[in-house]
């Protein structure tokens, strides 16, 4: 009985990290109105993830989480490049590359199919249920926990320094980008740096909630966030506290139906979202009389 | 190279089928998709294409089988609710558009995962068929679906063909089409249900993931080409046809590689063919262009400087001179003095420059167009003398002949610009 509590704890844990690693960096792509940006990036990386497997032949390798990073980088070189040089506009943009570059990615894995053992449907949708299984042994064989748990702790770490760092360019630049630029902010290399870290907490996050379910953790909280708040600390803070949430009552619904964790999740959080909208949108009528008010309101 | 000819030669009459039935559908989302990206609503296709998988799976759970009727019902329904949503969220909450359509394809495609992964635990033998929605198998297509899908695009091209003023209206000018009295709501709404239908047929082949590719690209590379609204819809038919018989014949000599990524593939590379180029709007073209403009002010720039040395009683100038004039430019000075001796505006002496009589011509029409635009500004536009002149090095090498007229005219043919130099013309010398 005591290993299923442990095993529930660390998937729940590790869940949470993964949430709140997402969450943090969906702010901020909400607030630059790139969400769907991100979204591409979570399918454009595929490849890479691909090629990286080939090349090192582990899901582990460093190679995979380097290619990943090169190809979320390259997604949004091939989206600016297709908006400013090729004057196609943005939405169609963001459709034409991550569709071309998930395509690949899924031709790759059909072509090397016998070469590596990595399943579409395990980028797809990923399996955080086998988490407890899947330990990290050090070389003297001694066994550190749970691998995904680890990486999800460094992810964290390193999106909370990228974010503790740079906090008041992103702040600027995601609010008003030339005032960022007037006070001489490079506002083109954070909004690459966002995209990597991005990018690089699809791919650390792939193998536990899938490559599409990712966009749903990087996009759904800091969408129900906004809907309460406009702070950006609070905004924050919530986020983070959505994130938990569905990690637990995620996992709890998905033990009890018998389906996929990661899709609990974001089922879960699409009903948190939704019942925020409701509620968010009679308070506001209730509170500011006319539609017309409300409009001036949130223009 | 047997294969190839087995396949396009069509004698096994299930090829010939599914070949029909791949391009009904290429051409039923290529015209939904090109309307919805004219409407800038180019993503609503992929939340929409997203958001049919729950639809899907209930309807397979529904009718314990893959039947297409429950299944295309289930799509439509979620379909349907989806776009309700987005266009509920988009009045009811501050969350800008791309926000809301990213939730949205987010958590229907999240729930569409819980189902799918509560089917696969059951059991059922059928489910198997399933999972090609997510990246498609024309070849897999039964014969008896393939009627109900192709009746149904080619429902939604009759549509589309009949009611094509009233849609046009939609996605250009739904404000002016309310206005003469077209029920536009109504128009919305028979609109996203073919958008609905077409990407629940498009899925057979495409599947869910890459539906976005089948109803944005065709669309965004035709409007390359053309600008009028018929043949743009022709072309991204035409796109949307090649492609998807290339990602049918693929998954046909390859059996297990899903169709979707080879069609979207070829697309995309259709779709860049288009982007580099296509005349007028391609990148290459407008580079092209570019680069002759950029020729073009440069040389007009050497034969102002040129006449002006004239005008300070030097008959031409030394190269070194004309060099040290445009500095970061040296290259292109000495290409703009390369053409001009050839074209015979020039004469070369020992380095020396002087303009010929048709250099002068030139030369003067340029200093004519540079010094009546300044006139303009500063008397019909009140704009000061040292003001003016900025415009005036851009307009010089724009102002057509008809417009030269015109401002003579209406400047009633002056002598002096604003700062006192004359305006040349070619009679001057007579």
């Amino acid at each position: 009985m005591m290993t299923i509590d442990t095993n529930a704890f660390l998937i729940i844990f590790t869940a949470s990290l993964i949430a709140i690693s997402c969450g943090l960096l969906g702010v901020f792509m909400m607030l630059r109105k790139m969400s769907m940006t991100g979204d591409a990036i979570s399918h454009a990386v595929l490849p890479g993830i691909v090629i990286g497997f080939f090349i090192s032949g582990t899901q582990r390798g460093i190679e995979v989480i380097i290619g990943a990073g090169l190809l979320g980088i390259l997604a949004t070189l091939i989206i600016d490049w297709l908006r400013k040089k090729a004057k196609v506009q943005l939405d169609a943009s963001i459709g034409i590359t991550f569709t071309l570059l998930f395509a690949i990615g899924i031709i790759l894995i059909n072509m090397l199919a016998y070469k590596v053992d990595l399943d579409q449907e395990c980028v797809l949708y990923g399996e955080i249920a086998y988490l407890p299984i899947d330990l990290w042994i050090t070389k003297s064989g001694f066994s550190m926990g749970p691998r995904i748990t680890w990486l999800a702790i460094l992810n964290l770490l390193l999106v909370i320094t990228f974010i503790w760092l740079l906090f008041k360019e992103l702040k600027l630049t995601s609010f008003d980008e030339s005032f960022g630029i007037v006070l001489g902010i490079p506002a083109g290399a954070i909004n690459l740096a966002l995209m990597s870290m991005v990018s690089y907490t699809t791919v650390s996050s792939f193998e536990a909630v899938g490559a599409i379910l990712v966009v749903a953790l990087l996009v759904v909280p800091p969408a129900t966030a906004f809907l309460w708040t406009k702070q950006i600390k609070s905004l924050i803070k919530l986020t983070i506290g959505i994130g938990i949430g569905i990690s637990v009552i995620g996992y709890y619904l998905a033990f009890w139906l018998d389906s996929s964790i990661a899709g609990m999740m974001v089922s879960v959080a699409g009903f948190v979202f939704l019942t925020s909208a409701v509620l968010t949108s009679k308070k506001s009528k209730f509170k500011f009389g006319t539609q017309s008010k409300e409009e001036a309101f949130s223009s | 190279m047997e294969d190839f000819l087995y396949f396009f030669s069509f004698q096994d009459s299930s090829i010939l089928f599914i070949v029909m039935g791949i391009t009904l559908l290429g051409i039923g989302s290529a015209y939904v998709g090109t309307f919805s990206f004219l409407d800038n609503k180019a993503l609503l296709g992929d939340a929409i294409s997203h958001a049919v998988l729950p639809g899907i799976c209930l309807g397979f759970i529904l009718a314990g089988e893959k039947n297409p009727f429950y299944i295309v019902g289930g799509a439509i329904f979620s379909g349907a609710l989806a776009t309700f949503l987005s266009s509920w969220l988009k009045e009811n909450t501050k969350l800008s558009e791309d926000s809301i359509i990213a939730v949205i394809l987010s958590v229907f495609f999240g729930f569409g995962i819980v189902l799918l992964t509560m089917i696969q635990k059951t059991g059922n033998p059928e489910m198997a068929g399933l999972n090609q929605f997510i990246f498609g198998n024309a070849i897999g297509i039964l014969e008896e679906d393939l009627w109900v899908y192709g009746s149904l695009s080619l429902l939604i091209i009759l549509t589309l063909s009949l009611l094509l003023k009233e849609f046009s209206l939609l996605v250009f000018n739904a404000e002016y089409g309310k206005a003469i009295g077209f029920p536009m709501k109504g128009i919305r709404v028979v609109f996203n249900i073919l958008m609905i239908l077409s990407v629940v047929i498009g899925i057979q082949a495409i599947g869910v993931v890459l539906m976005a590719a089948l109803l944005i690209t065709p669309g965004a590379a035709a409007r390359f080409w053309t600008d009028r609204l018929g043949t743009l819809l022709i072309l991204a038919a035409l796109f949307a046809i090649i492609s998807g018989i290339v990602g049918t014949y693929i998954s046909f000599i390859i059996p297990q590689m899903p169709t979707g990524p080879w069609v979207v593939v070829s697309l995309s590379t259709l779709a860049l063919i288009s982007f580099l180029f296509a005349p007028k709007k391609g990148v290459l073209f407008r580079f092209i262009s570019r680069q002759s403009y950029l020729k073009k002010t440069h040389k007009e720039h050497v034969l102002k400087s040129l006449y002006k040395a004239m005008e300070e009683q030097k008959s031409g100038l030394q190269i070194q001179e004309l060099l040290s004039m445009y500095p970061v430019h040296k290259t292109e000075t000495l290409k703009s003095i390369k053409t001009l001796y050839k074209t015979n505006q020039i004469t070369v002496k020992e380095g020396f420059i002087e303009l010929n009589e048709s250099g002068k011509k030139e030369a003067k029409r340029i200093v004519r167009l540079h010094r009546l635009w300044e006139l303009y500004l500063n008397e019909y536009m009140n704009i000061a003398p040292d003001h003016v002149h900025d415009s005036a090095e851009k307009l010089e090498h724009l102002i057509t002949p008809e417009l030269e007229e015109l401002l003579d005219n209406r400047l009633n043919y002056p002598m002096l610009d604003p700062h006192q130099e004359n305006i040349p013309r070619d009679h001057d010398d007579h």
